[in-house]
């Protein structure tokens, strides 16, 4: 890791920036209607893999703006950054 | 054969060279009653208190590296039962019940040492906490002093009160202290092979066997096996072992590192953590300085801590006790720990038939150790949990009955 590529700054520090853990977790559309185990997984329930995952970080001591990380938890080797709102990347290579 | 001073004597004549393994490396049987996955400290006593207090025969331990290896060997040896809410002290205090007790216990010396722990308050908030914390102790019958700032300078004569965020006084528990961390899986390791548990080595799970929603047997690197009831005590890799039996965990795995010092003459002689800066040290009985602080906010399973974590660790340290400024560092390490979003244990039943968890103590399981074993055998033998580990279970993240150790009390571990 070491090194984010910041997707509005660049290369940078890591110590810059923050990890917010699990990317592209959707609000459930209708609250009022899912059922407590619904709202538990959402709120709490996480993938957490061993291998590629996706991820928000923020560039805390830089642009101070949220971006998501393509990053392997095994090699904590980083396979891609994009903006907030882009697609999620395919997984290639498994 | 037991430890005793006529075995110590006898084998002296023959140069220490004829003492028995500890326990062996036994060849994986194609059926266990019960199978614990993970052969740490939690896993090892689990199986150990399912022979001895159960009567369960036919147990098997099965671990991906070797004992000791993973987190009962990587942390920081603290163990203390000073939490806020009364189920986390009634399952921590369980445990300390349990160390005070447990050298005898498993006839190997796992050296747990009563030195008392400071944790330490530097602002009018950190008193109010550990204040409320304390009389929360009182009321659960856990030991809890409140000290102010003169009885905190007289009792560690080498810490630096008026710093950049002064030490205005600190919760000692005195029962609290430390342990050799891998003479507690050696110790449960042999006591529980003495019980006739199999313990199997370099040996890793792949895949988890259902049948009509009950797991029946399990996939490894030695072979598969039938099993009656399995346990899964697998630390950082919890959330990879339910994803084999299907099912997923409220669990990100991210690493926490620790560092000594080179060994010096004794110059600390109690546990000292601190939330506010960040920091937690004891001398070893090598003379080692301890030395840990805050895990990684990222998840990772590389068993390394990040650079960065290791000045974030130095700075209130040196802070605190300027005299160790120019001490050498000679090792750090790092762990993967399964940390939950109410930093409190997930012990208790699955999705799955007679598949049982303990995972889930992230950055503080170590002083949990026997506490934690011995409740979750019961769970795994009678398939319900008991009252202890009951509040700790998986549903209580659809419930909302969290355990909230994470805003309420100081758990930097």
């Amino acid at each position: 890791m070491f090194i984010i590529n910041c997707p509005y700054c660049g290369e940078r520090d890591q110590t810059e920036f923050t990890c917010h853990g699990e990317a592209h977790i959707a609000r459930p559309d209708n609250p009022s209607e899912i059922s407590d185990e619904e709202w538990g997984r959402y709120l709490f329930f996480r993938e957490n893999p061993k291998g590629t995952h996706f991820e928000r970080w923020t560039h805390d001591h830089g642009c101070r703006r949220w971006f998501n990380v393509m990053r392997d938890t095994v090699t904590d080797q980083i396979i891609k950054t994009y903006k907030m709102g882009e697609a999620k990347p395919e997984i290639s290579n498994e | 054969m037991k430890y005793s001073l006529y075995n110590l004597v006898k084998n002296s004549f023959s140069y220490h060279e004829n003492w028995e393994k500890a326990w062996s490396s036994p060849d994986l049987k194609p059926e266990y009653d019960v199978v614990i996955v993970g052969g740490g400290g939690h896993g090892l006593g689990t199986a150990y208190y399912l022979a001895k207090e159960f009567g369960v025969k036919n147990i098997a331990v099965l671990e991906k590296g070797w004992i000791g290896g993973g987190n009962t060997g990587r942390n920081t040896t603290i163990i203390r039962s000073n939490y806020l809410w009364d189920e986390s002290a009634a399952l921590y205090n369980h445990a300390v019940n349990l160390w005070e007790g447990l050298s005898s216990e498993l006839n190997f010396n796992v050296m747990f040492s009563q030195r008392g722990l400071f944790h330490l308050a530097h602002s009018v908030h950190d008193m109010q906490e550990i204040t409320r914390r304390g009389y929360s102790n009182y009321l659960n019958g856990i030991d809890a002093e409140i000290l102010n700032q003169d009885q905190v300078a007289k009792k560690i004569p080498h810490i630096n009160v008026n710093g950049r965020y002064p030490v205005l006084g600190a919760l000692l528990q005195r029962r609290a202290g430390t342990a050799r961390h891998d003479a507690v899986a050696w110790g449960y390791a042999r006591a529980a092979e003495n019980l006739g548990v199999d313990i199997i080595q370099n040996c890793e799970v792949k895949g988890i066997d259902i049948s009509n929603g009950k797991v029946v047997g399990l996939q490894t690197t030695k072979g598969s096996i039938k099993v009656d009831k399995v346990g899964l005590v697998p630390a950082g890799h919890s959330s990879v072992l339910a994803n084999m039996a299907g099912f997923s965990l409220p669990i990100n795995s991210v690493p926490l590192q620790a560092l000594v010092s080179e060994p010096v003459k004794p110059i600390l002689d109690c546990v000292i953590m601190s939330n506010s800066v960040h920091v937690y040290v004891s001398q070893s009985d090598k003379g080692e300085l301890v030395v840990g602080a805050g895990s990684d906010a990222y998840n990772s399973y590389s068993q390394r801590g990040s650079f960065d974590m290791i000045e974030h660790m130095m700075a209130p340290l040196v802070e605190l006790f300027p005299i160790f400024s120019r001490l050498k560092m000679l090792r750090s390490w790092g762990g993967i720990v399964d940390v939950t979003p109410d930093r409190s244990p997930i012990i208790g039943k699955t999705p799955v038939k007679d598949l049982f968890i303990n995972c889930g103590w992230g950055t503080g399981g170590f002083k949990a150790t026997p506490g934690s074993a011995h409740v979750f055998a019961e769970t795994v033998f009678r398939g319900e949990p008991n009252d202890i580990a009951a509040p700790f279970s998986l549903e209580r993240h659809f419930s909302g009955a969290l355990v909230d150790e994470a805003a309420a009390a100081a758990v930097a571990h």
